[in-house]
């Protein structure tokens, strides 16, 4: 099971030239910024951009080669937009029912009310779109896209026509989604917070063309990237939860390179957790701090380093492990620093974590 | 009430056409708007053109092309004459044939607009939820479309209603066959019978009002998605 696109499209001035070989599971987050042919790249994906100089294979079935192309409704997609679109003339139930009642019952393998429980709209269910705030329409929307059973999820910037408010009423829903399905989904996105929080895959489009296609976790941190560049950059860590600290209410959370302590979360055992830490939350010593406020110390080495604005440099850290490849960790210090402290690559440091953030 | 049976039966006459040629004008307009509104067909414009002409051209003009074509020399009426029929000059379906071409830029502007405001995305919302073509036009596009539905038949209605200049010329003034509303107001005002013109013209007045009404009315009350 797996995508594989080469996707070209000429619009005028703009070009989409992108190759792409996407894994049929988990979450993939087509990154850019806007321009850049994310949204193109879906709807040719989904059979709405005329394309005939590309080809999509998907699951070895042909969707588009340069003799034959799938129609949008022959395409087992289902697809969320920018905006909710939901069809005004009827009511939620009515819109969740639409594409329902053109698959077949065989084809019906996700129960509706499943979806409708998972995006808690079961209340709304009479309701005509007006009667709905944006963040409940596009709820529906993406219930109504799931509604017809696709093989792919494609998501389009879900809540980019939302405020901050909205998005964060809305992101814990496609969270759950992401985690309880095991429906591939590509989420086009040109938030690094969205993306950092939901993606395992990450490809980056920039003007037309995929500039990185590879795990998420590793991509964020690529200081050759866009996104490890910008002012909130911040490094991704999958931990579990090993255990809490009731006496200072503090979670305990295991990863490669040994164990964070966070502010309490109740979460049991065993959980799988994304922790986001931000570069400006990492400083560095050359010496174990002894007697600090910072719970978080671990040992790394100086992987990589890049100039990032006239005073400070990107550090990109690799922590000690028992394994090959450490966790990574982002720190943004003074240029000034890095040279008193004569960084370089393959220098040992112990890196202090002032913050961390669980993410999902 | 003081109207006379040649009265009643012109305005029997005159419903009955505007009802007959409403229904096949949203038959026939209907797929042309869609079409219209959907296609990138480059000569777009010139069926355009030859739909909005009998907004420009005098209704005489048309009425004399009209009589020509469907008489028993022209192409049409000569057709019905081969297959044993008659031409549909002075009669009803003569009527007919006349007010659809008339009226028809009054049905396919008002659709053609409403298709247009629909936009590309509910469609295509549709078609990713596996509406067929033929779907989408049916369960979308045309509930979607429903204002205009009800604009272009009132249009289409109280054009045919209106009409002098084409019934005149391809239908005579046969009391009880083909004299209309409009054309009956006209007699009796040239035979200076004004008090039963008024009468005439005020039952026509009062049934269009009183039309417009019932399906303004209607068409806000059904309008829940747009408050």
């Amino acid at each position: 099971m797996s995508i594989d696109a080469h996707i070209q499209i000429e619009r005028g001035t703009f070009q989409l030239n992108a190759r792409l070989e996407l894994p049929a599971r988990g979450v993939t987050a087509v990154f850019g910024p806007s321009g850049s042919g994310k949204t193109t790249l879906l709807r040719a994906l989904a059979g709405l951009e005329p394309c005939p100089d590309s080809r999509v294979i998907v699951n070895g079935t042909p969707w588009q080669t340069p003799t034959e192309c799938l129609a949008t409704h022959e395409r087992p997609v289902g697809l969320v937009f920018q905006e909710p679109s939901l069809f005004e003339h009827l009511t939620v139930q009515a819109n969740l029912d639409f594409g329902r009642q053109r698959i077949s019952k065989s084809e019906q393998t996700i129960p509706l009310d499943h979806s409708i429980e998972l995006l808690e709209i079961s209340p709304l269910l009479n309701r005509y779109p007006h009667q709905l705030s944006v963040g409940e329409q596009q709820r529906v929307a993406i219930a109504r896209a799931l509604a017809v059973c696709p093989e792919w999820l494609l998501l389009d910037e879900p809540l980019a026509a939302m405020d901050a408010a909205r998005k964060r009423e809305i992101l814990p829903y496609l969270e759950n989604l992401c985690r309880e399905t095991d429906l591939p989904i590509l989420y086009v996105s040109h938030s690094r917070e969205e993306v950092a929080r939901l993606a395992d895959h990450l490809v980056v489009l920039n003007e037309g063309k995929v500039i990185a296609n590879g795990p998420a976790i590793e991509i964020l941190s690529n200081l050759a990237l866009p996104l490890a560049r910008e002012p909130n950059s911040a490094a991704i860590i999958e931990t579990t939860v090993a255990g809490q600290d009731h006496t200072f209410g503090l979670t305990l959370l295991d990863f490669a390179g040994g164990q964070f302590q966070v502010t309490h979360h109740d979460l049991p055992v065993d959980t799988p957790v994304r922790l986001q830490v931000q570069a400006n939350d990492v400083s560095l010593t050359l010496e174990r701090p002894t007697q600090t406020s910072i719970l978080n110390v671990f040992k790394a080495k100086v992987a990589e380093m890049a100039e990032a604005g006239p005073a400070h440099v990107l550090v990109k850290l690799t922590v000690d492990s028992n394994s090959d490849s450490g966790p990574t960790l982002l720190a943004r210090i003074t240029r000034k620093s890095a040279e008193l402290l004569a960084l370089k690559p393959g220098r040992a440091v112990h890196a202090q974590i002032k913050s961390a953030a669980l993410i999902n | 009430m003081n109207l006379q049976p040649e009265d009643w039966n012109a305005l029997w006459i005159t419903l009955k056409l505007a009802a007959t040629s409403t229904i096949i004008l949203i038959i026939l307009g209907t797929p042309l708007a869609w079409w219209l509104s959907q296609t990138r067909f480059r000569g777009k414009f010139l069926i355009e053109a030859i739909v909005a002409l009998p907004l420009v051209l005098p209704p005489t003009v048309l009425g004399f092309y009209l009589l020509v074509a469907l008489g028993p020399n022209g192409p049409v009426g000569g057709f019905f004459k081969a297959i044993g029929g008659q031409p549909p000059v002075f009669s009803f379906e003569g009527l007919i044939i006349g007010s659809v071409i008339y009226s028809m830029p009054f049905v396919v502007q008002p659709l053609q607009d409403a298709f247009k405001s629909i936009g590309t995305r509910p469609l295509e919302v549709a078609a990713t939820l596996r509406a067929t073509p033929w779907d989408r036009f049916w369960f979308v596009a045309v509930p979607l479309a429903r204002s205009g539905f009800v604009t272009a038949a009132v249009l289409g209605f109280a054009h045919t209603l209106g009409e002098f200049g084409v019934v005149l010329m391809i239908g005579g003034n046969i009391p009880g066959e083909t004299q209309v509303v409009s054309i009956a107001i006209y007699d009796h005002v040239e035979s200076l019978a004004y008090t039963q013109a008024h009468w005439v013209a005020g039952t026509l007045l009062a049934i269009s009002f009183l039309l417009l009404v019932g399906v303004y009315a209607g068409n806000r009350k059904f309008r829940v998605w747009k408050p």
